[in-house]
């Protein structure tokens, strides 16, 4: 593809597109695809075939529209339709009576209101085209300025000019620890290697995140995009996304998005014409949590047992095979195109000081709207518990809301104005993490949660450091003892130096931040565990 | 590129190294010793056992000396309170992980860990011992395997694969589940690819890997082959 | 002498180790190819049985030993063959706290099966995931490939019951 063949095409499928009077948009990603949205969708073509007006009316699937607790999901547009709107808990039975509807006035009974917080307060930056585009067709894709990001790097801009828009960008790692993206980047950029590589981190093993699955299975080449962007900055030609094997979805959208690109010449050899090659494999990870660390998720690429290895060095300068390696998450990816398109300083402006742009979050547990958000950093943990995610639902009372997985902590009613951002959640005990956010209610015990943290460390430890394989085992045998009612107070400082010992002796990130929702608890949640100490 | 030469201080006394050695090393070349269980001379170091952490000042964090280049201008500290403190608990874990009962070990009076509890003064385990009933598997001609004395400090795999070239051993499962195993898990004796060599066992720390027919106390190890032998295979390369 | 991977053959004539042959032909026989053709085997077999893992080793020459870790580290890998239906209860955090511990425990009873092993009569196995991403859905259950959102007890455990009854 030569570069004026881009603007053609995007030109093209949004004729193509404006030609249809009505668009139905079927919401096919996993979430609503699991209450069978693809036999809404069915049925809706069929429907419009019956009618003979294909010609007019199109119906397509589109990637994840947020509210994933109303779903199935269906919208109708343009906007300029009387009868566009978004429509919740669609049945198969409905089809008829919203192609009846299509031009008259939206079907009452569905409507699902997007007037409220819940969709007004976001700002979409990376879920731009989520629940947009048909995530299968890189055309639509293509029409939504995809691939003009890696166009304008790989013709008007010098690898050293795309690193100097992500450092204006302020964009931190979105994987969990917050490092500046452009940091990672100019290091890997200035090591010195015959090969580079650039690996998407897709292994998104945090119990009750589900961010990175939405972005790959509503929106993929926006993740091949800035991967591209990244490896012409860093000068890699390589790259793999390491995907969890549970989600075959997201794997199946992936491929075809590679595949689709490749023939295009948006991936492979001398895209644009330019001497720039950067290709693209996926590999899929196999149910272990550790992948998600960097080192571990390499020594899976290289086909080995996940068990990570003592940094320095940093993959930046050894990695994968022992070249030079940039590692980033999907959201993180998923953030590039949009920051080229409209410039570092665009991105900057969004969020605050010192965590720049959008985070995307997942709300589940008890919440009354579950689903997937994108708001700016700074927002308030009850702006985004009470305002969008509604509140706590049956009349219970809020208890606490855990971010950060595995690694992180739960926090407190007392701590619900403080504004979300990477330094803020670290100093209540707690951190960003890839974005899960788990709110609990006055029926949940902070002893169980702290024991079901651990046990989930304890089994997915790869047992290669001794704190961490056997100090876990221990954590979890004092954390049944206490809520057993069989601990006495002396348990409960054992604890606490337990904790404390495999925080700071443990090999990696995962034994590191094993005690923090244990940590967490003690400190907001005290008087539990001393209710359950024998006298 | 030659190795440069740098000036750090390990407990206070200023020492020169070279940029391509360890903490562990140049401590040891100055006669400062770190207490270690899995790494050995002559094999690639892995920083498992957390044993070797020390302080070094303005790192955020302990770091392991076998496997921590040194740098100029580096403060080590390799011994304090709170390090004991660590790797005293360290050996608790250890302790309680598997079943060591040192009285019917034949590797009693030999083994490295057993010497670094009484150096560390590690006089008492005071977490629940999880007391696993692993099999021994004796089915080899010549060596036994007692998993129940195994520290997984994976000295086995490491020299069978770096050294003897015959990756007989490796790692199965994972976390607390975690076991070394012979190909595809089966009983040593039957293993297609092991050698009979013997290298695992002389490098075993514990009583964990031994020769067959020795009684309490019997079975002692050397190791004093394997830097001269891994530099010779280096060199062939 | 190191012997051609790309001519060893496969450990029988079903037609499903071409297949995996494919897999490894496609990575070029390379040793970091070990957990795609574990995959590939699999989903051909159903679990990773011993001819399996010689075959991989053989095929990508990587050591038995390393096979087996890298088969038993992987939660994903089952080494033995799965019942004729699987029901996947999701016990993320998400599902947790909305109940999923509950019918996991509903399911242990009723059919005296425990997580991670099959049925007596190899009808049903019972495994647990880590969090299948679909926490809006809390609780989620996967029977035979298709995530279940927001299922109570009874509805799982009746699917449940009208398999066992299956002849």
């Amino acid at each position: 593809m030569i570069p004026e063949e881009l603007a053609e095409m995007a030109l093209f499928e949004r004729e193509t597109q404006q030609q249809y009077q009505h668009q139905i948009n079927v919401c096919v990603a996993s979430g609503c695809l699991s209450l069978q949205s693809d036999q809404i969708r069915e049925s809706l073509e069929k429907e419009v075939r019956r009618r003979g007006e294909e010609r007019w009316c199109q119906v397509r699937g589109v990637g994840c529209m947020g509210l994933c607790t109303a779903g199935p999901l269906v919208s109708v547009g343009p906007f300029t339709d009387p009868a566009a709107a978004l429509y919740q808990e669609v049945q198969v039975s409905d089809s008829l009576d919203i192609i009846d509807s299509l031009g008259e006035g939206a079907v009452s009974r569905l409507v699902c209101p997007t007037d409220g917080p819940f969709f007004q307060r976001q700002v979409r930056v990376v879920l731009e085209n989520s629940g947009q585009i048909d995530p299968e067709r890189i055309e639509d894709y293509i029409a939504a300025d995809g691939y003009e990001g890696l166009l304008k790097v790989l013709t008007e801009m010098n690898p050293s000019d795309v690193i100097e828009q992500m450092t204006r960008s302020g964009l931190r790692g979105r994987g969990g620890g917050g490092y500046p993206t452009s940091l990672k980047w100019t290091t890997v950029a200035k090591a010195v290697g015959p090969r580079k590589f650039v690996i998407c981190n897709a292994d998104e093993g945090d119990p009750g995140a589900f961010m990175d699955r939405s972005v790959l299975e509503s929106d993929p080449h926006r993740v091949l995009e800035g991967m591209a962007i990244a490896a012409y900055a860093v000068g890699a030609g390589e790259g793999y996304i390491y995907v969890r094997a549970e989600y075959p979805l997201a794997i199946k959208r992936l491929r075809q998005a590679i595949h689709q690109a490749e023939r295009l010449g948006l991936l492979g050899n001398r895209i644009f014409g330019t001497t720039f090659s950067f290709h693209v494999e996926v590999r899929l990870g196999a149910g272990a949590f550790v992948c998600g660390e960097e080192t571990a998720l390499i020594a899976s690429i290289e086909g080995k047992r996940g068990t990570p290895r003592p940094r320095p060095p940093y993959p930046a300068e050894y990695g994968l095979w022992g070249y030079p390696t940039l590692i980033n998450n999907v959201e993180t990816f998923a953030s590039v195109a949009p920051i080229i398109r409209n410039g570092g300083d665009w991105y900057a402006r969004i969020g605050t000081e010192k965590s720049a742009g959008t985070k995307v979050f997942a709300l589940a547990g008890r919440v009354t709207n579950t689903g997937i958000i994108e708001v700016p950093m700074g927002i308030t943990l009850r702006d985004i518990i009470y305002e969008m995610g509604g509140g706590i639902p049956d009349g219970h009372a809020f208890k606490a809301v855990q971010t950060g997985g595995p690694s992180g902590g739960c926090i407190p009613e007392d701590y619900l104005d403080m504004a979300v951002d990477y330094d803020s959640l670290v100093q209540v005990g707690s951190i960003m993490g890839s974005g899960g956010m788990i709110i609990m209610d006055d029926t949940s015990s902070m002893v169980d949660v702290a024991r079901f943290f651990i046990e989930f460390c304890m089994s997915e430890s790869c047992g290669k450091c001794v704190p961490c394989r056997v100090g876990t085992v221990h954590i979890h045998d004092l954390l049944t003892r206490i809520s057993e009612g069989m601990a006495s107070m002396g348990d409960l400082s054992t604890l606490v130096e337990l904790c404390e010992m495999v925080r700071n002796t443990s090999l990696c990130g995962l034994g590191q931040s094993a005690p923090n929702p244990v940590l967490s608890t003690l400190r907001f949640f005290r008087d539990e565990y001393l209710a359950h100490i024998r006298a | 590129m030659a190795a440069q030469i740098k000036t750090l201080k390990i407990d206070g006394r200023d020492i020169g190294a070279r940029s391509d050695e360890t903490i562990l090393e140049v401590a040891r070349e100055n006669g400062i010793g770190i207490p270690t269980l899995c790494n050995l001379e002559g094999l690639t170091p892995v920083g498992a056992c957390r044993m070797c952490l020390v302080e070094v000042k303005g790192a955020r964090r302990l770091l392991p000396a076998c496997v921590t280049r040194v740098e100029e201008g580096m403060e080590v500290t390799t011994s304090s309170e709170r390090l004991t403190a660590y790797r005293r608990m360290i050996l608790e874990f250890i302790f309680s992980e598997r079943n060591h009962i040192c009285s019917v070990c034949v590797s009693n009076g030999h083994c490295e860990l057993q010497d670094m509890a009484s150096r560390l003064g590690m006089n008492h385990v005071r977490v629940r011992y999880q007391t696993p009933r692993l099999p021994v598997d004796a089915s080899h001609q010549r060596f036994v395997i007692d998993p129940n004395r195994c520290i997984l400090c994976t000295r086995c795999v490491r020299v069978c694969d770096e050294v003897e070239g015959a990756h007989t051993w490796d790692v199965m499962g994972r976390g607390f589940h975690a076991r070394v195993i012979t190909d595809l898990g089966q009983e040593w004796g039957t293993s297609e690819t092991c050698t009979s060599c013997g290298k695992c066992v002389h490098v075993c720390p514990t009583g964990a890997l031994v020769e067959k027919g020795r009684s309490v106390a019997e079975m002692t190890k050397r190791t004093s082959f394997l830097p001269y032998l891994k530099s010779m295979r280096d060199g062939r390369e | 002498m190191q012997r051609d991977p790309a001519k060893l053959e496969p450990p029988s004539d079903d037609r499903r180790w071409r297949v995996v042959r494919a897999t490894m032909r496609r990575h070029g026989h390379r040793q970091d190819a070990l957990i795609e053709a574990l995959h590939t085997v699999q989903e051909s077999f159903g679990y990773l049985d011993e001819a399996g893992m010689r075959y991989v080793a053989a095929g990508l020459n990587v050591p038995l030993s390393r096979v087996y870790g890298v088969a038993t580290f992987y939660h994903f890998f089952t080494l033995r063959p799965p019942g004729e239906h699987t029901c996947v209860v999701c016990m993320g955090t998400a599902c947790y706290i909305k109940g999923g511990a509950a019918i996991l425990s509903a399911i242990e009873q009723n059919f005296k099966v425990k997580e991670g092993g099959t049925t007596a009569d190899g009808k049903i196995s019972l495994l647990t995931a880590r969090c299948l991403g679909a926490c809006g859905l809390a609780p989620a259950v996967v029977l035979d490939g298709n995530v279940m959102g927001k299922r109570d007890r009874s509805e799982v455990l009746n699917q449940l019951q009208r398999w066992m009854e299956q002849p």
